[in-house]
């Protein structure tokens, strides 16, 4: 126990001495801080925008509906249904009602071309014919300025993260699409979730504009409960007059966001990887300086009788706090510089435009400093080793 | 000349600093390496489009469609010399992710749009020929194992036959290469005339145009007398250069081109600093030496190029191994197995990186040269 004790003593009178001299090492610790800052920050940009895409996916489904398209279909976009099917699957058990008939809105999914403000291109920007039910399936969506679209009527209202990302969408400006003019009417808020990228009119007078007959796409429909799901799907995949894919909604986003999420995880994780090995030899040099500035010192020290170890704890306690420091700014630096930051791709499932934030959450900070702490272990582990090596008669003599 | 083993000598002086400097050097050209050839995956054809192709889509998107008819108005249209229509089939091989495009098309019109597309004699004279033939870029048909003479099922998702079915077999009657590096050759194509008996619904529709032009300097006055023609028509049409098409097109994903700058630029400005730490670290240490040196008679310019010398050594060496490495690993093929279109790294991003190694260099060495070179001799003597 008292050995112990002892031992601990020592590392702790070591590792104070240790970081009272670190102000005189200023430059090299500083260099170890930005370059481990710098990996940090890219590392938790990089993944902060797969997470704002993947959050936006996986809020947009709720569990209580349904979306049902064509069997065979993998999107919205390549489906059909006949407007049969659109009132059988209205009618189908665990469908909730209101004043209006079921809670379900057959929709039309297609896609116009604006520019992009971020790069002056055209892009693929979903626009979505409703049914007069649509904001009873999506209660999230709300008019944040404007007016809804009236039935009948070419009029189009704007999601949020489309009205941010692409040109022409203010209220009261035309777009001319299908055959005839369309005026924006209002802009509407839909939670963060896919909507918001989305422009949205009357099903009704998007058919004839898009010579769609009396077809639509997909029907979205709002269940009793979330467990009524079963029933709804087993009573649609049952009837022999429907040819079906029912899904709840939630599934079929989490499904279309895989994709392009894997793909940003995989590459910014692939960067961040590369970026902190590097960083990693850029700590292991300012610490190997670190030590070799302390020769003197150390070799005092252990020629008083300190051990090895504590010497050895106390580098290691400073390239860690280094590392957690550099972890912190890269992470703020991060935060303040993209939390909230809104883009748009492609989402090559549904061939149209997602606006979306990146998110900075809480945990992804967390990874950054551990990555941080994994580059400060590493890069001080050697030098270290080094400093409780070092013989005390020769490095005492040292200059 | 007779200062290199000076240089070298110095170099050796703390070996592990110098390997380490030189390892992070060559992470950041690694880095450099890999995502240059990423950009260029995306910004795949922008580069290789014909500046005499334009392409022609329906106004509103591409997903409209366009009727078969506009083929012979287009064909007589002043400066247009060939016409091409394709369509998007979108299916599926076995599994959503492995996708791969494939398009209905006219057979020889493809080959005279795109001289790109090599195909043996043999192969050629089939895919002109036999309607039930489809061929199929070197890529797929690496990435799939697809030989000729076999027999390949498709999924249509969007497009179905006559019969209600969405299952489409396709004979692989020709693969064909492209003729210089770059050249897309993911897609496969079919016969247009087969796909339209076969379909549903949809008969005499067609995606989208591909015109070739006479004048490419002519192409703002041929795409505006192209829309002209037929506007105010059901489907209005919209005319762009493949190029600016092929770049619109790239940039749906996102602006790739300013992630990738901004990375790169992290990743420079942090590998910098700890170069140049290095540097000024070890010019620090050999105050004494250099006034040495200088006592001897070696002028200010000389030690600042020596000083400046050494760091670019360090840059380079540690920029061509990481750039070398970079190299080798691409060679092996690209990360996401068969998903981007091409994955090489161009002789052009070669040229830059080795210009950005020896322009760290000289950063990185040149406040500690100056310092070297101001030097006084009596001062940096006195100091130990």
């Amino acid at each position: 126990m008292r050995v112990l004790l002892g031992w601990l003593s020592q590392v702790v009178v070591v590792t104070l001495l240790n970081l009272r001299t670190l102000g005189q090492r200023v430059t090299s610790s500083l260099v170890a801080v930005v370059g481990i800052a710098g990996v940090v920050a890219v590392f938790v940009a990089v993944l902060s925008m797969a997470e704002g895409f993947r959050k936006t996916m996986a809020t947009t489904g709720s569990p209580d509906t349904a979306i049902v398209m064509r069997s065979g279909a993998d999107s919205e976009m390549v489906s059909i249904l006949g407007i049969d099917d659109v009132r059988l699957i209205g009618d189908a058990a665990g469908v909730r009602r209101n004043e209006k008939g079921p809670v379900a809105s057959g929709e039309l999914f297609v896609i116009v071309d604006l520019l992009k403000k971020s790069t002056a291109t055209a892009a693929n920007v979903p626009l979505r014919g409703v049914g007069p039910n649509a904001f009873a399936v999506r209660p999230n969506v709300r008019i944040v300025e404007g007016r809804r679209f009236e039935t009948g009527r070419n009029e189009v209202i704007v999601g949020r993260g489309a009205a941010g990302q692409f040109s022409g969408l203010e209220i009261g400006r035309t777009l001319k699409f299908g055959q005839g003019e369309w005026t924006v009417v209002g802009i509407f808020d839909a939670g963060g979730t896919m909507s918001d990228s989305e422009l949205w009119c009357d099903a009704a007078v998007l058919q004839p504009a898009y010579r769609r007959g009396n077809s639509f796409q997909t029907v979205y429909a709002k269940l009793e409960s979330p467990e009524a799901f079963t029933r709804f799907k087993d009573a649609l995949t049952t009837d022999p007059r429907l040819n079906l894919k029912v899904l709840r909604e939630t599934d079929y986003f989490a499904e279309q966001s895989q994709m392009v999420s894997t793909l940003i995880t995989t590459l910014g994780a692939g960067i961040a990887l590369l970026m902190g090995i590097g960083a990693i030899f850029g700590a292991l040099n300012t610490m190997y300086s670190a030590v070799a500035a302390r020769t003197r010192e150390i070799a005092t020290l252990r020629a008083l009788g300190f051990g090895g170890g504590p010497v050895v704890v106390s580098v290691m306690v400073e390239s860690l706090l280094l590392a957690l420091v550099g972890g912190a700014i890269g992470g703020g630096l991060a935060y303040a510089g993209f939390n909230g930051f809104q883009t748009s791709t492609i989402n090559w499932q549904t061939f149209s435009q997602v606006a979306f934030a990146f998110a900075v959450t809480p945990g992804l900070i967390a990874a950054g400093i551990v990555y941080a702490l994994v580059m400060g272990l590493l890069g001080g582990l050697l030098p270290a080793v080094r400093a409780a090596r070092l013989p005390i008669v020769s490095a005492l003599r040292e200059l | 000349m007779k200062y290199l083993p000076l240089v070298w000598r110095n170099l050796l002086r703390r070996k592990t600093r110098t390997t380490f400097t030189v390892l992070s050097i060559v992470v950041a050209f690694l880095l450099f390496g890999i995502l240059a050839a990423l950009n260029m995956a995306f910004s795949m054809g922008v580069e290789l489009a014909g500046n005499d192709r334009l392409v022609i889509t329906h106004k509103v998107s591409i997903i409209q469609l366009l009727p078969e008819s506009y083929a012979a108005r287009l064909a007589t249209t002043p400066g247009v010399v060939d016409v091409l229509h394709q369509t998007y089939f979108g299916g599926i091989y076995q599994r959503p992710s492995n996708f791969f495009m494939q398009c209905p098309v006219q057979p020889e019109q493809l080959l005279t749009l795109y001289p790109e597309y090599v195909l043996p004699e043999d192969q050629k004279k089939a895919w002109l020929t036999d309607r039930t033939c489809a061929i199929v870029g070197r890529h797929t048909a690496d990435r799939f194992g697809f030989k000729v003479g076999d027999r390949v099922p498709i999924q249509g998702t969007i497009w179905r036959k006559k019969d209600g079915s969405s299952s489409w077999e396709f004979n692989i009657c020709g693969i064909y290469d492209g003729d210089k590096k770059g050249v897309d050759t993911t897609p496969l194509f079919f016969n247009y005339e087969y796909f339209d008996e076969a379909r549903q619904f949809g008969q005499g529709q067609v995606g989208w145009y591909v015109i070739r032009i006479d004048d490419p300097a002519a192409a703002p006055q041929i795409a505006e007398r192209i829309d002209a023609q037929f506007a105010n028509s059901f489907a209005e049409t919209k005319t762009t250069t493949e190029k600016a098409f092929v770049q619109a097109f790239a940039k749906q994903v996102g602006d790739i081109g300013a992630i990738i700058r901004g990375i790169v630029t992290a990743v420079f400005f942090t590998i910098l600093l700890v170069a140049a730490n290095t540097m000024a670290q070890s010019v620090r240490e050999r105050t004494s030496e250099l006034a040495v040196l200088k006592t001897l008679g070696y002028s200010d310019g000389l030690v600042l190029a020596l000083v400046l010398l050494e760091s670019c050594a360090i840059a380079v060496l540690g920029g061509a191994i990481g750039l070398g490495l970079a190299w080798l690993l691409i060679q092996g093929g690209d990360p996401t197995r068969g998903m981007l279109p091409a994955f090489f790294l161009p002789t052009a991003d070669l040229v830059r990186g080795a210009l950005f190694a020896l322009a760290l260099g000289i950063v990185a060495g040149i406040m500690p040269a100056v310092q070297a070179m101001r030097l006084r001799i009596v001062d940096a003597l006195r100091r130990t």
